[in-house]
């Protein structure tokens, strides 16, 4: 189902999309050899999601998180932002099979990062893409293997994922922010 | 009137000196040198945050390792990096700094890192360099190191986790170490609870206690409880008179042995900026100790240098 971020008045809940996207994902490794795949979350939004989905899918490796700053094409413009938490790749990632978790997939650069710092680590033997919310106004050539939301026209604002204390999540709209 | 180091939006520009930097500067190079440090883990060391920028070590005082570090840090940031020796060359022909300075601009560097032996030498280059070029002092004469010191702080916080409780004691030729200088200005601003500066009195410049400094001349009372040492290079290259009887007699006297070691708290950390004079300034069984992270500070240097270089550069101009 697509959707206008200006009219969200029967947005979905956070958890409802959670569901959703924990089975699309069920889906997506099931012919995979399950000790070769591995989550690597985008942070903050996609390794909260990814923390949740290696609960749920109780996969055998480790997962890992990527903070992709260093790797941004706008450096140049915004220069470095405050840093604390590195990216967390506790595994060999060659020859394995890497499912990439974000909140919200938008112009599909910070997806090109992500790329860019895995291939860093290693040659995987595969990389899949999973979001919680496609917002298909991509500038460039990159598609979610799954989503469990989309949104279709441009808006004035970007959902953005919160995280509880007791790790349920809730999404709400701030102002744009146009490098997601 | 505006630390000259800041850009008119506050941003850090240039790294000249700790002093005068706000305590969130502080933390935001040591927050971003964290991250940098588990790249050393990996298949490919670097990051192109730097790709296609110029770093020019422009050292016009020989330092193999500091320049090497930077060379490193830089390489692992994907910047493209050029070595000069001035001091054997353009310097020698007679050329004045600024000459030398604007023909390498005209080379289109982006980041000067500079040594010299003149206090105040990289921020006369700060000052005439056009507002996208940035530069960072690698250490000036008596002046600043601020790398080493943020080195410093790094290897601190990593071992003690804060720095508020903290007593350090700076030990050695501290007048004529621009290492304790950026140290001192460093750790009072991120708060610690207690500086103390321990060297016979001939090596201890005025204006300590201005600092807020605390001055010993006897070792058993400068170490006593510290959490902290930071020895100094005992610098023969600079002394000039006879401000020290032998290097026999100072190292009885102020040498880290651990005998005197044992002063401090049985946690304390020992740190030295290198390069060591075994048996001058600090026992062997010392520097190889237990307690000795003199070759994590080596370590974090470059993780600390890849920070500044990229906060640096990512500034607005």
């Amino acid at each position: 189902m697509t959707q206008s971020l200006d009219r969200l008045v029967d947005m979905p809940t956070a958890e409802a999309l959670y569901l959703k996207l924990l089975e699309g994902v069920r889906t997506l490794i099931k012919d995979l050899p399950q000790e070769q795949v591995h989550l690597v979350g985008i942070l903050s939004g996609g390794a909260w999601l990814a923390e949740r989905l290696q609960q749920d899918l109780k996969l055998p490796g480790a997962m890992g998180s990527l903070n992709i700053s260093f790797y941004r094409d706008d450096f140049d413009r915004i220069g470095l932002h405050n840093q604390v938490t590195p990216s967390e790749i506790a595994f060999d990632v060659v020859d394995r099979h890497l499912i990439v978790v974000d909140d919200v997939l938008y112009t599909g650069r910070t997806i090109r990062a992500a790329m860019n710092e895995l291939f860093d680590y290693g040659r995987p033997a595969s990389v899949k893409l999973v979001v919680l919310i496609d917002r298909q106004e991509r500038q460039l050539p990159i598609c979610a293997d799954f989503s469990a939301w989309q949104i279709a026209e441009a808006s004035t604002g970007s959902v953005v994922l919160a995280k509880t204390e007791q790790g349920t999540f809730s999404l709400h709209i701030e102002p744009e922010t146009p490098d997601a | 009137m505006r630390n000259p180091q800041l850009n008119k939006h506050g941003e850090l520009t240039h790294l000249i000196s700790t002093e005068g930097l706000s305590r969130d500067i502080l933390q935001h190079i040591l927050d971003t040198a964290q991250t940098f440090v588990p790249l050393a883990e990996r298949d490919v060391k670097k990051v192109p945050l730097l790709r296609g920028k110029s770093v020019f070590n422009l050292f016009f005082e020989n330092s193999t390792r500091t320049r090497t570090t930077f060379e490193i840090a830089a390489t692992r940031l994907s910047a493209d990096v050029f070595n000069l020796n001035i001091n054997v060359s353009s310097a020698a022909k007679g050329e004045t700094l600024l000459d030398t300075i604007a023909n390498l601009s005209a080379m289109q560097a982006d980041i000067f890192v500079v040594r010299h032996e003149s206090s105040g030498a990289p921020y006369l280059i700060a000052r005439h360099v056009s507002p996208d070029v940035h530069v960072i002092n690698a250490g000036d004469g008596r002046h600043a190191h601020p790398t080493q010191a943020l080195l410093d702080m790094y290897t601190i916080r990593h071992f003690k986790k804060s720095f508020s409780n903290l007593t350090v004691a700076i030990v050695g030729d501290v007048l004529h170490s621009r290492v304790a200088r950026s140290n001192i200005h460093a750790l009072t601003t991120l708060g610690v609870a207690e500086v103390r500066a321990i060297a016979p009195l001939t090596l201890l410049p005025s204006g300590l206690a201005e600092m807020g400094v605390k001055t010993y001349t006897d070792m058993a009372q400068g170490l006593k409880d510290v959490d902290v040492i930071i020895m100094l290079r005992l610098q023969n290259e600079r002394m000039r008179g006879a401000l020290l009887p032998s290097s026999h007699e100072y190292f009885k006297h102020f040498g880290l042995t651990q005998e005197k070691l044992a002063y401090a708290k049985p946690d304390a950390l020992v740190m030295h900026p290198g390069p060591m004079n075994r048996g001058v300034e600090i026992e062997s069984a010392v520097a190889d100790g237990p307690q000795s992270v003199i070759l994590n500070q080596v370590t974090f240097g470059i993780a600390v240098r890849m920070a500044v270089m990229s906060i640096v550069a990512g500034a607005s101009s």
